[in-house]
């Protein structure tokens, strides 16, 4: 039955490097052309064997881009820092008022609950641009323009409906005799949303909170709009790239490295939630 | 003296009442079975007592202190689930502690009290193990264990046995009331089978469509069932129901079934010319293979054995059906059946009941 032929192995081992060959390649030829000069990048054909040089690197760590037309000051470290922060903070706060709501809706029913909950939702609907004229006006107003409290409170727009859906539906799933035996142990409420609740819906909380991170990482239009160069993350930065004597594609290529390690870190990290087996032999089935 | 006491207990949800003017009371040491078919609220009612759901109407009291209101951990219950219900993130060990654990016991009290427990249960060996690792049997005594450890007063019993297989069942059957008894708690105790309650029960409420029909001890449900419904559904095979009408005849009474007169108590006189349902238990049907005086000819058309009983399938002159249970020496001798066997029963073993009410009709004694 198990029995797999010497020829569907195979096919099936080409098929999977084929579609690693797609997706990896990319972030190969990345990686490669972040050790190289603009001139190797831009050499036709060009070739997998150059001589490696960190000058990418290092015109980023210091904050000293050299070019032909002179030297020019870019704040690629900061952006970093401020993607951190920005994500970081937004995620956490995400979840800190995402993650009640979800079991609010998932064990509660309300007036007007769905409602509520489809409404966060469909935030998600709105092309940023149409949302982002009146959003400006309103920061002008409130001087939240150009401050982080501002960029963290517009990015709850990308990471809330996202915890509270993925959330909510993991906290559905728990069976609520379980959460039911804790009380009637005699635990209040909030240990037990501590102590079961959570805890259950960990792998839920962590995929969400690795998605938002990732969407808010991602988010470019926002800052664009509604921050100024001291305040905006890496995709906003990484535009002073394009400079008057030309695209700075090795600097593009290390910048790039640079930004997806945070997120590849916590992707591996969270990971092993992720794949944590979910009330499994609780409940009878 | 009274532990747990329901007093005109109503409940209804969107879809409808569920619970209807229930009272009920429970002893110390006693243990109350709630009997009755699925959808009739009998899980409502025990989560009422556990304090998950509130009543709309009535009041709960437990040790004569009114709980109607309170939340569920301050009830000091303990309670099985249905589903058994264990904290799947939480060792066999921290499931059972977890209501000590909640009162601030100390830990050493804690380790001997959840060992103790788990001794008398069996499971002191699974102990370490998380719920996913035990079979049915280990997680339904874990759940049980929880719910005694903490020696409450008040203990409910979701038809603990439902989900386990048929010889632990038995195994259980046996071995719960004398556990039951050691702790001396108010036991309510909800299941669908009969066998089950008339096993447990010193009392039984039968509960149909959120009312309680009858509530009195099981050798009562089971030879006056108040109604037509409840001799149905407690008892197994189901009560044989022959539509028959009353006559008096001199002093006494009888009654017609497959076509043959049945003499009958005189105390019955209150219920002549009413359309009536005469019950007739499997096991009061007595089939043999010769013919034997006032029997009635029947085609037996199978034999199905049933655990230590075997249940025939007669069909009588005008095709009635009509089901008996032998025992299963006495079932070799119809084999599968396909033959002709003769039928009688004592006329006082007829249950009579009135077929517009569904009542069961009492005899008269003047």
């Amino acid at each position: 039955m198990n029995q797999i032929s010497t020829f569907e192995r195979i096919v099936r081992g080409l098929l999977i490097a084929l579609v690693l060959l797609f997706f990896l390649f990319p972030i190969f030829w990345i990686l490669l052309m972040s050790f190289q000069t603009n001139e190797q990048i831009l050499r036709i054909p060009p070739s997998l064997f150059f001589e490696p040089t960190l000058q990418n690197y290092v015109a980023l760590l210091t904050g000293r881009l050299q070019t032909a037309a002179g030297n020019l000051d870019i704040a690629f470290m900061r952006n970093l820092g401020n993607s951190l922060l920005l994500s970081t903070s937004s995620v956490l706060l995400a979840l800190a008022l995402g993650v009640p709501a979800a079991y609010a809706f998932a064990r509660y029913k309300f007036r007007l609950g769905e409602s509520i909950a489809f409404t966060l939702l469909s935030f998600r609907f709105a092309p940023p641009l149409l949302v982002l004229l009146p959003l400006s006006l309103f920061f002008r107003q409130l001087h939240l323009t150009d401050t982080y409290i501002g960029l963290i409170w517009v990015y709850q727009l990308i990471c809330l409906p996202l915890i509270l859906w993925i959330v909510r539906g993991y906290f559905e799933d728990i069976s609520p005799d379980i959460e039911h035996a804790y009380r009637i142990s005699g635990h209040g409420w909030w240990k037990t949303f501590r102590k079961i609740a959570i805890p259950l819906a960990r792998p839920g909380i962590a995929a969400a909170g690795l998605l938002a991170f990732i969407f808010a990482w991602n988010n470019f239009i926002f800052a664009l709009i509604l921050a100024s160069a001291s305040k905006q993350p890496v995709t906003v930065g990484a535009l002073a790239f394009v400079t008057a004597s030309g695209i700075q594609y090795g600097q593009i290529a290390a910048a790039i490295v640079l930004s997806v390690t945070p997120t590849l870190l916590l992707a591996l990290y969270a990971q092993r939630y992720l794949v944590e087996g979910l009330s499994l032999g609780a409940v009878k089935g | 003296m009274t532990s747990l006491e329901l007093r005109n207990v109503s409940k209804g949800f969107k879809s409808g009442k569920v619970l209807d003017d229930v009272s009920l009371s429970v002893t110390a040491g006693e243990i109350v079975v709630v009997f009755g078919p699925s959808g009739t609220g009998k899980t409502v009612l025990l989560r009422m007592i556990a304090g998950v759901h509130y009543p709309d109407t009535g009041t709960i009291a437990i040790d004569g202190e009114d709980v109607t209101e309170a939340s569920p951990e301050a009830r000091g219950v303990g309670m099985a689930f249905q589903n058994f219900a264990l904290f799947p993130h939480f060792s066999t060990f921290e499931n059972i502690a977890s209501p000590l654990e909640a009162r601030e016991t100390p830990a050493s009290k804690v380790k001997e009290q959840v060992g103790a427990i788990a001794r008398m249960l069996k499971i002191d060996h699974v102990l370490g193990h998380a719920p996913r690792e035990l079979s049915n049997g280990q997680k339904q005594r874990t759940a049980l264990a929880r719910a005694l450890v903490a020696q409450p007063k008040v203990l409910l019993l979701d038809d603990p046995l439902r989900n386990v297989d048929a010889k632990l069942r038995y195994e259980m059957r046996m071995e719960l009331p004398r556990l039951l008894r050691t702790f001396n708690a108010a036991v309510i105790y909800v299941t669908q089978d009969y066998k089950e309650a008339m096993a447990l029960g010193d009392r039984i409420a039968v509960l149909r469509n959120g009312r309680i029909e009858q509530w009195a001890m099981p050798t009562t449900v089971y030879r006056e069932p108040v109604s037509i419904e409840v001799a149905r559904l407690f008892g197994d095979p189901t009560i044989n129901l022959l539509p028959c009408k009353l006559e008096m005849n001199g002093a006494g009474g009888q009654v017609t079934v497959f076509g043959r007169r049945v003499p009958i108590s005189g105390a019955y006189a209150h219920a002549v010319g009413r359309d009536l349902v005469a019950g007739l238990r499997p096991e009061h049907v007595v089939v043999t293979e010769t013919e034997a005086p006032d029997a009635m000819q029947f085609d037996l058309d199978a034999v199905m054995p049933v655990n230590v009983r075997s249940v025939l399938y007669l069909r009588g002159a005008a095709g009635e059906e009509l089901l008996a249970t032998v025992s299963e020496s006495e079932s070799a001798r119809f084999g599968r059946g396909q033959r002709k066997v003769w039928v009688r029963f004592a006329p006082g073993d007829l249950l009579l009941f009135d077929a517009a009410s569904g009542q069961r009709i009492a005899p008269q004694v003047h």
